[in-house]
């Protein structure tokens, strides 16, 4: 009985929104149909343009210098620059989610071992490896402003780098200064706002000069706020992770 | 297409919701839409013959048609935020587990044992 | 294009049906894990190259170790 009601609730939810997306766009709420969009219409046509305070001519990669946001990527102008606001929210919401996995789950010094046992080619072929992983998070949050990626997937390849020492060995546990690094990352972006707010005017201001567009210096604070970012995204991810293999501690 | 099928694993979702007592799988439900709602915030941006927004030596700024970013940026919002309600969502379920010794919902809900 | 995203679509409602409807747990993990998986392939076909490379680290690597570890931990305190 409440599975066929279930099923019925959610057929005529997916009735629904068929509906809506089947109706004239000529309506108010009709959602455009898939494709067919105007840009010139929508407010991403200013960011594109890099032209939301003043107009900005032609922008081209490797030529233009001091444009509005200076980044070649468009969708990291928007997250760390236009709309940086969100980004601060978002980071807040990690690292209240983080808290609460350590307050229920952490703080026990035994870990759960592995059922199998681990042959020494995998580990040491594993400590190889787990560097490179590092490097290569490393490697995208710091070009966060050229190519796709940024400081969020950086920072969760680093704790994949973590995940994979700590499954194959059996004794290695996250340092001590790994929450540290967390909290202190977190205040130093709060930092760079206030210092925006105190030279330029404006909380999260881009106050350093943004240079020529697809150089790595460029962009003004955008290498600087992502390489933050992706420093506490890491070590809040490898925390967590440290926390679902901690037992023995007394948890709530 | 890809916004009919996005939608159907927004309903799907939406059934393992309604219908499941285990409570580890609510927390999977709750990602198949996720899944599906990011899928469908993504697809509403999407130009025909748009190239994808970043620029580079091949792409200039005035002589190529663009996709939109916008919507791109939220889901990249959305999709971290997923995961840290996942993480906390089930670091809760062990807690329960531990001082109730059961997963069900309908035990639960009629003051199932208390271990410890 | 469009017969593609159409094979995968239809394969990724097939998946999700499938992991709600499992008996065990490991199996619904490692379907959301693919399932993860396949919309990174959607996201690309939508020219979203940020939110693919994001979907694709923190989604189906993350989430799928966070789940299973969790499980592990679960099937302790009902044994004990």
């Amino acid at each position: 009985m409440k599975r066929i009601l279930s099923v019925i609730i959610a057929l005529l939810f997916f009735f629904m929104i068929v509906t809506v997306l089947n109706s004239d766009s000529s309506d108010s709420m009709g959602i455009p149909r898939y494709g067919e969009v105007k840009l010139s219409e929508r407010v991403s046509a200013k960011y594109i343009e890099k032209s939301v305070n003043e107009n900005q001519d032609e922008i081209r990669f490797g030529v233009t210098a001091d444009a509005e946001t200076g980044s070649a990527n468009m969708v990291t102008s928007i997250v760390v620059n236009y709309r940086s606001f969100d980004t601060l929210g978002e980071v807040t919401v990690l690292f209240i989610s983080a808290t609460g996995v350590g307050l229920l789950l952490g703080g026990g010094r035994k870990r759960i071992g592995s059922v199998i046992s681990v042959s020494p080619v995998v580990k040491t072929a594993s400590r190889v490896i787990a560097p490179m992983l590092m490097v290569l998070g490393i490697y995208i949050f710091v070009h966060g402003h050229l190519t796709p990626g940024g400081g969020f997937p950086g920072g969760a390849i680093m704790a994949a780098g973590f995940l994979l020492l700590v499954a194959v060995d059996d004794e290695k546990r996250a340092y001590k200064g790994l929450k540290i690094l967390e909290g202190t990352m977190g205040l130093l972006y709060v930092f760079i706002g206030i210092a925006g707010l105190l030279i330029s005017g404006s909380f999260l201001e881009n106050f350093l000069p943004t240079g020529v567009v697809g150089e790595l210096f460029s962009a003004g604070i955008i290498p600087v706020v992502y390489s933050v970012i992706g420093l506490k995204v890491g070590a809040e991810l490898s925390g967590i992770v440290d926390d679902f293999i901690s037992e023995g501690g007394d948890e709530i | 297409m890809i916004q009919y099928f996005s939608m159907m694993l927004v309903a799907a979702g939406l059934y393992g919701l309604l219908s499941q007592k285990n409570l580890v799988k609510l927390i999977i439900s709750l990602n198949i839409a996720e899944i599906g709602v990011n899928l469908f915030i993504v697809s509403i941006g999407y130009v025909e013959g748009g190239a994808a927004p970043i620029l580079s030596s091949v792409s200039n700024n005035s002589s190529l048609l663009f996709v939109d970013p916008l919507p791109q940026a939220l889901v990249l919002t959305s999709i971290v935020i997923g995961v840290g309600v996942t993480a906390l969502a089930l670091s809760l379920i062990v807690s329960v587990s531990k001082s109730r010794g059961t997963i069900d919902i309908s035990e639960l809900s009629s003051g199932g044992g208390d271990r410890e | 294009m469009s017969v593609f995203s159409f094979i995968i679509g239809v394969v990724m409602v097939g998946l999700a049906i499938f992991a709600i409807e499992a008996k065990k747990l490991l199996n619904s993990v490692i379907m959301l894990s693919a399932m993860s998986l396949l919309s990174v392939i959607l996201f690309v076909i939508m020219e979203a190259p940020d939110v693919a490379i994001t979907e694709a680290s923190v989604g189906a690597g993350l989430t799928t170790a966070i789940f299973l570890l969790s499980l592990r931990k679960l099937k302790r305190a009902d044994v004990e």
